[in-house]
């Protein structure tokens, strides 16, 4: 399988601290891929280094591009990564809150349109027909997480699953080949932790997106993913399908802790 | 009950603590010592209604009711929602304004044109300083260097070169986005506190320059016979070049209140918002924060660099006491009063606190103390401004039809 993104003995430390040790992963294309551990074990550090929040200690961080081209992200500020194709929400949800819902999806189109300074004070035709394209495309965005009934809300009088819906709107605007999801379901009911299941696959099953994402949900993890990384203390310590990942004595241990049976 | 008890409370506690300097005097010829209860008892019992008016409000603040049973926002909410809901009655009173903005000069005194000139340069710095403070959320408070730098362009270029008004004006706005950007690339990984103490210091920085560089500025002495504008060679008393100056400064604003109302609702509008609102998450999206505060920045000093121009044309003399930090915090305050990011809400507040001292001349010795309490009670129970929560309309394809904007 082509991968999109590739993650080559990726290590991040903190001081003394090793967040991250020595972490490789591959996601393939249109691959759902769960990134599962304990408290503290690392995943959203991984994140953070695979979207240039931190700039890795080691190790190389690879996109794939749509011609195959191989993009090495290290030392790239976020930006550019999210140009690049890859888009993520937060485990805290990081919207714009006093924006509305509309326009916290253009937010995301801003890196696919070009509209300047003197666009904006002119309003010629072709600023005017990119704006109104980025309105469209932000709303039939809000329509696919089923928000357009709000979409001249301010995104903080959203409830909480809604505002964790726009976070997947605002990603999907920016028009990526890999989108990192972190914790997605927190605080979730399981009507709404279902509903998203089906958009995830929607979004994969459609657009072709590749999908990693950060979940404690096991419910939801095992539906989901063609195969889960378990991490902690910073290192990968299994790999496989769900089934595998379910029988594994390793992941256990580190999830329920060494019992006397 | 607990409420008297508060309000006594705070009544004794000001007694004794204006004690020594009100109620005791004295006699100095007699060298005896006077006590004035009369004024003691007569503040405490001021204190004490003050303070029970104080909790009145926080109770219904915490009610959730608004402070004064006026219509949202001391009747201004109000008035703007009729405006905005009705397109007809708005060019009525667009059409009103723009009437009586280009008869003030006419009906008015030279005096009133005056202080309207200077109420009109305000509204363009305010306006200018919204797009850094109010949409892009970086703390600026040394906003009136960029003014100085505007003033200074003019004086100096015309005393050196002999350039003239109109020269002058695109070099002034032009300097100071240049200075802007010279204060934006140091400042670009600092927010909130700092921003705003690095910022006061850049202010500080470009007064003392022009007061301490007198081989160039004149130091304290300034600048002084600068031309006012021109008009193709035609010869002008005062009284008519101030009226000319006043029509030139309403164009200026009215271009400003266009330029920044069509930037607010623009891609680099909506990216300065998100800035304000997310940085982190603004990288995240794929924004280009390095390039959006600059050009907040940039964007932001031009204007103060012309009103920088048209303020040294109308005074015909300068000098850095115009250009101090009292001057920034008067602009911020515009700012903060009229509501973070609102245009009318700034153009409004600029007005109220310029024109409002120029007309309570009586009250002239408590302005200060007036200005610091009106301030406080904004916070207090408008933090968000007069005016707030603006909201742009869209046009959405599916949902209003192809075609046609609203």
């Amino acid at each position: 399988m082509n991968p999109v993104l590739e993650v080559v003995d990726l290590s991040q430390n903190f001081g003394g601290l090793r967040a991250l040790n020595e972490l490789s992963l591959s996601v393939g294309k249109g691959e759902i891929v769960a990134l599962i551990g304990p408290n503290g074990a690392g995943k959203t550090t991984f994140f953070n280094c695979v979207t240039g929040i931190y700039t890795p200690t080691e190790g190389q961080v690879f996109l794939h591009g749509a011609k195959g081209e191989k993009l090495l992200l290290n030392g790239r500020k976020p930006h550019v990564i999210t140009s690049l194709g890859m888009a993520r929400t937060f485990q805290n949800i990081r919207l714009f809150n006093e924006m509305t819902v509309l326009e916290n999806v253009m937010i995301g189109r801003n890196c696919r349109t070009r509209a300047g300074i003197l666009g904006a004070i002119l309003r010629d035709a072709k600023t005017r027909a990119e704006e109104q394209e980025s309105i469209d495309v932000s709303y039939s965005l809000l329509e696919l997480v089923k928000l357009q009934d709000f979409w001249n809300e301010t995104a903080n009088n959203l409830p909480y699953g809604a505002q964790r819906r726009l976070e997947i709107a605002r990603a999907l605007a920016t028009e990526p080949r890999m989108l990192l999801l972190d914790e997605p379901a927190a605080g979730m009911n399981p009507q709404e932790t279902n509903e998203l299941k089906d958009l995830v696959f929607y979004i994969r099953d459609n657009s072709q997106i590749s999908i990693l994402l950060i979940e404690h949900d096991m419910g939801m993890v095992m539906a989901l993913s063609d195969r889960i990384y378990v991490m902690e203390y910073g290192s990968c310590i299994a790999t496989g399908t769900p089934a595998e990942i379910r029988s594994n004595p390793r992941v256990i241990k580190a999830y329920l802790g060494e019992g006397d049976a | 009950m607990q409420r008297m008890l508060r309000a006594a409370f705070a009544a004794l506690w000001f007694m004794i603590l204006t004690l020594p300097v009100l109620g005791i005097s004295l006699n100095t010829v007699e060298h005896s010592v006077v006590w004035r209860w009369d004024r003691i008892l007569g503040l405490g019992a001021g204190i004490f209604a003050l303070a029970m008016l104080w909790d009145w409000c926080f109770a219904r603040k915490a009610a959730g009711r608004p402070v004064l049973p006026l219509p949202g926002g001391f009747g201004l909410g109000f008035a703007l929602e009729a405006l905005r809901s009705r397109p007809g009655l708005r060019r009525c009173a667009l059409a009103v304004l723009a009437v009586v903005m280009l008869l003030m000069p006419v009906a008015g005194s030279f005096y009133q044109t005056n202080i309207m000139i200077s109420a009109l340069l305000y509204v363009m710095l305010a306006l200018g300083l919204n797009i850094v403070v109010g949409l892009a959320g970086q703390l600026v408070l040394g906003y009136v260097a960029f003014y100085a730098i505007g003033a200074y362009a003019y004086g100096l270029l015309n005393q050196f070169l002999g350039w003239g008004f109109w020269a002058c004006l695109p070099v002034g706005g032009l300097l100071a986005v240049l200075f802007g950007f010279g204060l934006g690339f140091p400042v670009l990984r600092l927010r909130g506190d700092y921003l705003a103490i690095v910022t006061l210091g850049f202010g500080e920085i470009v007064r003392l320059t022009l007061q301490n560089w007198t081989s160039v500025t004149g130091g304290p002495r300034g600048i002084s016979d600068i031309p006012r504008p021109g008009l193709f060679g035609v010869s002008m008393d005062i009284a008519a070049s101030t009226t000319y100056i006043y029509y030139l400064v309403l164009v200026a604003v009215v271009i400003t209140i266009v330029v920044i109302s069509r930037l607010k609702n623009s891609r680099v509008g909506l990216a300065l918002q998100a800035l304000r609102e997310d940085e982190i998450a603004c990288e995240a999206m794929g924004v280009d924060i390095t390039r959006v505060k600059l050009s907040a920045f940039a964007l932001g000093s031009c204007w103060a660099g012309f009103a920088g121009v048209i303020f040294a044309a109308k005074t015909t003399y300068i000098n850095p006491s115009s250009f101090t930090f009292m001057e920034s915090a008067m602009i911020l305050s515009m700012v903060v009063l009229g509501g973070m990011g609102s245009i009318v809400g700034v153009v409004i507040a600029a007005f109220i606190l310029i024109l409002a001292p120029e007309y309570l001349r009586a009250f002239s010795d408590y302005r200060m103390l007036l200005f610091g309490a009106i301030m406080v009670v904004m916070m207090l129970f408008r933090p968000q401004g007069l005016i707030s929560g603006e909201r742009r309309r869209y046009h959405i394809s599916a949902l209003h039809g192809q075609g046609g904007r609203p």
